[in-house]
Parts: structure tokens; sequence; C-alpha cells
């Protein structure tokens, strides 16, 4: 029990320096809301079209928003130092692991709750359901498990913010293909037995990365 | 003397599954002699997937052990994958041309072969960036661990996703005999090849580390 305390301690402070600052997330939202217009005018003349596209458009999106917000997630700890503060602390690896993550995933679904029902709204989608919010909830879990390892190395690489991308989008390719047709069925009605097979998808490759990344992210992170 | 055996091993291989691929083989009844390419782009694709289990292994016992040889193995094997990976989908891009009608098109084996050669490239671009030379080898290896356990994860993905790949007839047993002994062939050739050329380049590498420290040695 000593490890999840330590774990919230630390999701805690990187949750009060946001609420406090509010830097990523109100420019990870506008990035967000300003990509969703972007689309619009990409493909949204044909309203056939728009529906078509939607599930595509809100995950590239997502996607998009979360390697801006991984990429904040350890570049405000290189900054006075304070990643060797966190590794002096008398706390194991995996415990700065598990709290980077859950206040990522925390700031990637704020964000997500927010874009939604703009989204929806923009794009007249019928959005509000609860298998699309099982969908997201699981991605996004998937996304923050290996953004937040992939964000530890790409702090200490000399085109920092260059390198999260190259890193990220190969490895979700899976989970962007299983998510953009599970919601794909989500929005237009389906049953759960057709989502079964891409949640097992999601499901299979967050439980791997969360393991894997848990189990590297001390090499990626001492000196 | 091992080095020696597997070359001419490796040569009487290819030497045979030459003959069998352009002289033996019957030309198969729908796709015509454009279908040889068949006995090209499978080994090639499952040489590019065995050297990626040797990234992964080795890229390990790195991490493990931080013993130098296990990054040069990992790098070398990654090299070569990259390699053959590249022929993969340029000899798909081939085949797909004449067959399909299209240079590509987003199916599940070739999109799969797309994302692996992108995280082989993933493997050299990030160390590349980062100055402290063993932290670059330990991030390489993560890099290739990640992507090993990827690699799985996306096939089953992009075949559920689409599939338009001509159906795998090895396991259905509707491939004909002669066809069977020159895709074995083959696959048994280029696993050779890959081996003479990891063995090389592993040789090759190994010096270079070794040039380099005496290099930093002071003089």
């Amino acid at each position: 029990m000593n490890f999840w305390r330590k774990v919230i301690a630390i999701a805690r402070k990187d949750t009060l320096a946001e609420m406090r600052t509010r830097e990523t997330v109100s420019a990870v939202l506008v990035f967000t809301l300003l990509v969703i217009v972007i689309f619009n005018f990409a493909f949204g003349a044909n309203p056939g079209i728009a529906k078509e596209v939607a599930s595509g458009m809100l995950w590239v999106t997502f996607a998009f928003a979360g390697v801006l917000s991984f990429n904040r997630s350890f570049i405000v700890e290189k900054e006075e130092n304070c990643l060797e503060g966190l590794m002096i602390a008398p706390i194991s690896r995996e415990v700065i692991y598990v709290g980077k993550l859950l206040a990522s995933l925390l700031v990637m679904l704020i964000i997500e709750i927010i874009a939604l029902p703009v989204f929806a709204l923009l794009f007249n989608l019928d959005v509000l359901s609860i298998q699309l919010v099982i969908i997201i909830v699981l991605t996004t879990l998937g996304f923050v498990a290996v953004g937040t390892l992939f964000s530890a190395m790409a702090v200490n690489t000399k085109a920092r913010e260059m390198v999260l991308p190259i890193l990220f989008l190969p490895i979700i390719v899976p989970v962007i293909i299983s998510a953009v047709k599970a919601s794909d069925l989500a929005l237009s009605g389906g049953s759960w037995t057709t989502l079964a097979s891409w949640l097992q998808i999601i499901g299979a490759f967050d439980v791997i990365f969360l393991v894997a990344s848990f189990l590297i992210f001390t090499y990626v992170i001492e000196e | 003397m091992k080095k020696r055996i597997l070359l001419g091993l490796g040569f009487l291989l290819i030497l045979l599954s030459l003959y069998l691929v352009f002289l033996f083989v019957p030309t198969e009844k729908e796709m015509g002699i454009v279908q040889r390419i068949f006995y090209l782009m499978v080994p090639s694709a499952w040489t590019a997937l065995l050297s990626f289990l040797f990234v992964f292994a080795a890229s390990i016992l790195y991490l493990a052990s931080r013993k130098s040889k296990w990054d040069i193995l990992a790098h070398s094997a990654a090299e070569i994958g990259l390699a053959f990976t590249s022929l993969t989908l340029i000899v798909g891009s081939i085949w797909a041309r004449p067959i399909w009608g299209v240079w590509w098109t987003w199916e599940a084996r070739l999109t799969a072969t797309l994302v692996l050669w992108f995280i082989y490239l993933t493997y050299f671009i990030v160390p590349s960036m980062v100055t402290d030379e063993s932290r670059a080898a330990r991030f390489a290896a993560v890099v290739g661990i990640v992507g090993f356990l990827d690699v799985p994860i996306v096939i089953l993905a992009t075949t559920l996703w689409r599939g338009l790949h001509p159906a795998p007839i090895i396991f259905q047993g509707g491939i004909a005999p002669p066809m069977l002994l020159t895709i074995l062939a083959s696959v048994a050739a280029f696993t050779v090849l890959y081996f003479i050329l990891l063995m090389l380049r592993v040789s090759i590498k190994t010096d270079e580390v070794e040039l380099k420290k005496l290099r930093e040695l002071p003089d």
C-alpha cells in the first residue's frame, strides 16, 4: 500500500502543478479544437463524408493531442533538475512511472471530455454512448502507457519534441486501427459483440505495454 | 572454419533455390509467371521477422548485462532487418502491380510490414540523437524491445482490419508439393544468407567499436 501512496503523491504533485498553471491543458485543448476545425475544412464540405471519417478524425486529433501533452510530462522535470530530485527521493523508479502515467491520464481524459461534445456539436453526431466512453478510456490508457515511457526517452535527446512522435506513432498504430474501427461501430450503434474483437486488441495492448513499460522505465531514466 | 561451411552451404542453397524457382517449379495457373516473386518475398519477410527477434533478444540481454557485444548484435541485426524489410516492401509492391493493378494497397500484411519498417527506422533515429553513448545504446535496446512486443499486435490488428493478401496457402494444404519444396528451399537459403550477413556485420562492428576505443586512449 505504500507503493500506491507514493504514486498518488507524485500524481498529485503533477496535477496540482497543472491545475495552478493550466499550461498543458489549455494549450493542448486549444490545439485539439483547432485540429477539429481544420479537419472540418478538409472533409466537412459534404456532411455524408464527415460522418464516414468522423471516428478517424477523432482519433487522429487525440493522438496528436497526446503527443503534445506527453512531451510536457517530462520536459517540466528537466527544468530546475526536478528529475534528479525525483530520482534521489526514496521511491522506486516504477513509482515515478506510474505517478506520471496517472497524471498524464487525468490530463488526457479532461481534454477528451471537453473535446468530445465539441466534436459532436460541430459534426452533428450522436456521441454519448457508454461504448464510446469505454473505447476512449481504454485507448487513452494505452496511449499514456507508452507515451510516458517515450517521453522520458525523448526528453534526453537533442531534438526533444520531435523524437516523441517518431517513437510514439508507429507503436500505437494497432491501437489507432482498433479504436477507429470500434468508434465507428459505436457511433453507428453497433452491439457489444461486434466491438468485442477490437476492444480485445486494445485491452491486450494496454496490458502488454503497461507491464513492459513498467519494467523498462528504470533503464530509460537512469543516468 | 564455421564461416567456410556456412558460406559453402549458403552458396549451394541459393543455387538450388534459383534452379527450383526458375526451372523446376511449374507456373501457377492463376497468376502466371509473376507468382514466382512469392519465392523471393516470403523468405524476405521471414528473415525480417527473424531479425527482429534477434534484436529483441539481444536488447534484453544488453539491458540485463550491459555487455557491449549484445548491443553490437542488436545493432547489426536491426540493420540487416531493415534491409530485408525494405526488400519485402519493394518486392511486395512489384508483385502487387501486375496482380492487383496498384503499386500499393493498405492490406493487412503490407501495412504491418510498413509499420515494422518504421519501428526499425526508429531504432536508428533515436540513438543518433542522444549525445551520451551508453544512453544511446540503452534507448536503442528499449526501442528494440517495445517494437518487437508491438509486432504481433500490429499483425493482429491489421489482419482484422483488412484482408486482400493471398490466404496462407501453405497451412491450408492447398499447395502443390513442388511449390512447397521450392518455398522451403528459398526460406532455408535466405536464412543461411541472413546468418552469413549477420556474422559479417557483427565482426565488422566489433572491429569498429574496438577501433574507437583505441582512438580514445590517451597517447
